[in-house]
């Protein structure tokens, strides 16, 4: 009788040599850069979604198809804006893919939820967009990087705004989830008048009659929202249908104001204020570039989502440059990405202790581009300069 | 004016739920067919409707011709598949409708893409000062008159014409009318077709509202059925009476118990607690009506 099996005593000590021999020959310099990014690329939102990924893939294009000098391997995929999708697909990324970083999600609700996977594999996540403040203070961690913002600060940015407007009573209005508690929250810390109401939507809810005649009955001055994607669009429609676009000034962040907002919704946007980071028109070196080789490539003007990706590949690309590729070296990586030794659209960039950016907010109005359409302008001066965020002191890195 | 404004989109609500549910309860009532694929053909009637206007330019044309794109689309559908159902039991009906809304919406993807732009007409995209101090926006005012019309215009079908007595007496008791020589197939292959109908209406004037997205009719198909449970199945009228209800529930639930809510919670709890108690409210109302009367409010059978 042969013994076709191998004797127990000798598997177990051959699957550890192989598991040793796979993990030794990962260990060496990579010879290519992945980066998994997840976001939400159908449905009302997705808008965002597309933008981010078009802006972080025409970056790595325009770098040849590297990130640093290593070839970079994008591996794109559709969170459907559920975030048990996300939280599959960041599992499958880090542990089939086994890419060096994990970047894309664009609502905050999704990427909470998904960001387990990335923090407890201890791989990168490049946020080029949702920022929370939990991970800006008491939750922060050593491999969450924000490259676009707080989440509080264009609404930080709106109230001082709104301040300087002398305006005294207004209406907020956000989804209810941690990025919308994070802006109206946001809001109130800056703005000093009064709150006239504050109404908590459901994410995702698209028809507001009912929000819009508690509004109507309230009589404030002005109305702030917190209405990313489709919700914004849908909400400024109905104000407008409304009839309450004429007695109430209708203040927004960027978010809901930017193009993916001011094409469907149309002559409506004409002469609202918003808050952003990012303008179409700042003159910088990186964003002339930027605005020209987005519009050759996407045949349309690009939004602050898009700015964002490509700048979130930008700084992967200054952080495996940095460390002249050799990826492994966890410390050395997220040191350079630390440094953050790129130039930015946005002009001036640098990061917080809690890795999140210190950087300018600037009030921008909605205006004729000169060809039929309407683009956003910013004024010179920054509303808000060198603004970091009301969380850093809880986090614990230093 | 806060109260009557909400009254306004509680109503609006309720009378495109109507639409829905109208042609629900006449497929369960008439056929015995529980068609949870109902929702989708709301759904094939909005896209069409955001194609047809995207294509020719008007809003009314777009409706028109969804309408009909979609009657048509359903006969064909009961005409193929839905036919071999009405025999069986009402698990496979389940199942079989099931898949046929997987189907669809892959279907749908694959033709119009993920989601379609619809705007209101320019027209109708502003207010309209209804008395003094009442404003209300015109396009929601289209489509309560579209509603009641369409309201009316069913009850005299139902009520006043010879295929309407047909359908009322397949409803009271479809073996019966069969007996008595009533050609049942054409029968059942024009009750489907209203259904489509009335849901592409639906579709269609929602559009604008709410996004012309795959998906979009699964979550109002629920409240479609608890709207033909409470007014009784078959039953136009029912569908009338428990759809304003419902919407009357929701809406005015949704603000009214926010604003009781605030009284002693912060906004965020009394934000997310209104809309969750309103829609348990509409559920609780359904066990109450089931529990008071159990064939629902104007049962058609018996």
């Amino acid at each position: 009788m042969l013994h076709l099996r191998a004797p127990r005593t000798l598997v177990a000590p051959a699957l550890l040599l192989a598991a040793l021999a796979l993990g030794a020959a990962s260990a060496e310099a990579a010879d290519k850069v992945k980066v998994g990014f997840v976001s939400t690329l159908s449905g009302p939102s997705s808008a965002l979604g597309v933008d981010i990924r078009d802006g972080f893939l025409l970056a790595v294009k325009l770098n040849g198809g590297k990130l640093g000098n290593l070839p970079a391997d994008v591996l794109v995929s559709d969170d459907q804006f559920k975030p048990d999708v996300a939280k599959q697909l960041f599992e499958k990324n880090i542990k089939r893919d086994k890419v060096d970083f994990m970047t894309g999600v664009v609502f905050s609700n999704i990427m909470l939820a998904a960001l387990p996977e990335a923090l407890d594999a201890n791989t990168f996540y490049i946020s080029p967009n949702a920022a929370p403040s939990s991970i800006a203070g008491k939750d922060c961690n050593p491999l969450f990087f924000a490259v676009s913002w707080p989440n509080d600060a264009y609404h930080e940015a709106a109230g001082q705004y709104a301040n300087t407007r002398d305006l005294k009573s207004v209406y907020l209005v956000a989804p209810n989830y941690q990025a919308g508690k994070d802006s109206l929250a946001g809001f109130k810390r800056t703005f000093k008048g009064t709150v006239a109401g504050e109404n908590y939507t459901k994410l995702g809810q698209l028809d507001y009659a009912a929000e819009l005649a508690e509004i109507r009955a309230a009589k404030p001055q002005a109305v702030y929202i917190f209405l990313p994607g489709g919700m914004g669009i849908n909400f400024i429609k109905q104000y407008v249908g409304a009839g309450l676009g004429k007695d109430t000034t209708l203040l927004l962040p960027g978010f809901s104001a930017d193009q993916d907002v001011i094409n469907p919704v149309g002559a409506a946007m004409a002469g609202l204020f918003n808050t952003a980071h990012w303008s179409p028109d700042f003159t910088n070196a990186a964003n002339v570039k930027f605005m020209a080789e987005f519009q050759k490539e996407y045949k349309r003007v690009p939004t602050l989502y898009a700015s964002q990706g490509y700048d979130a590949a930008l700084l992967i690309d200054a952080a495996v440059r940095d460390t002249k590729g050799r990826l492994e070296d966890h410390e050395a990586v997220r040191k350079a990405l630390k440094a953050a030794r790129f130039d930015s659209v946005r002009g001036p960039f640098k990061f917080n202790t809690n890795q999140y950016p210190i950087q300018n907010y600037f009030v921008r109005t909605i205006g004729s581009d000169g060809k039929g359409g309407l683009v956003n302008k910013s004024f010179n001066e920054p509303i808000l300069k060198n603004h970091g965020d009301a969380y850093v002191q809880n986090c614990a890195m230093k | 004016m806060l109260i009557v404004e909400q009254a306004l989109n509680g109503l609006q609500f309720g009378l495109m739920l109507f639409l829905l549910a109208a042609g629900l309860t006449l497929v369960f009532g008439v056929m015995d067919m529980i068609n949870l694929a109902h929702g989708s053909l709301y759904m094939v009637g909005a896209f069409v409707a955001a194609w047809l206007v995207a294509l020719t330019g008007s809003f009314v044309l777009g409706i028109a011709g969804a309408v009909v794109l979609t009657a048509v689309f359903g006969m064909a559908l009961e005409v193929v598949l839905l036919r071999t159902l009405y025999a069986r039991d009402h698990l496979s009906q389940v199942l079989a409708t099931f898949a046929l809304i997987l189907i669809l919406n892959d279907g749908v993807k694959m033709i119009f893409g993920n989601d379609l732009p619809l705007s209101a007409p320019a027209a109708l995209a502003g207010p309209v000062e209804l008395l003094p101090g009442l404003v209300y926006p015109a396009y929601r005012l289209l489509i309560l008159a579209v509603g009641l019309v369409l309201a009316l215009l069913l009850w005299l079908l139902v009520q006043k014409t010879r295929m309407g007595a047909l359908v009322r007496a397949g409803a009271s008791n479809r073996t019966m009318a069969t007996a008595l020589g009533v050609d049942i197939t054409r029968l059942f292959t024009f009750v489907f077709g209203i259904g489509a109908a009335l849901c592409a209406v639906a579709g269609a004037l929602l559009g604008p509202l709410l996004a012309v997205q795959v998906g979009m009719g699964e979550n109002i198909l629920i409240l479609a059925f608890v709207v033909i449970v409470i007014g009784g199945i078959g039953s136009i009228r029912g569908a009338l009476v428990g759809a304003i209800l419902v919407g009357g529930i929701d809406t005015l639930g949704r603000t009214l118990l926010q604003h009781l809510f605030r009284e002693f919670l912060p906004p965020q709890w009394a934000s997310a607690a209104g809309p969750a108690v309103a829609s348990v409210a509409v559920y609780v109302f359904m066990a109450v009506v089931l529990a008071v009367k159990p064939q629902g409010l104007f049962p058609a059978r018996g």
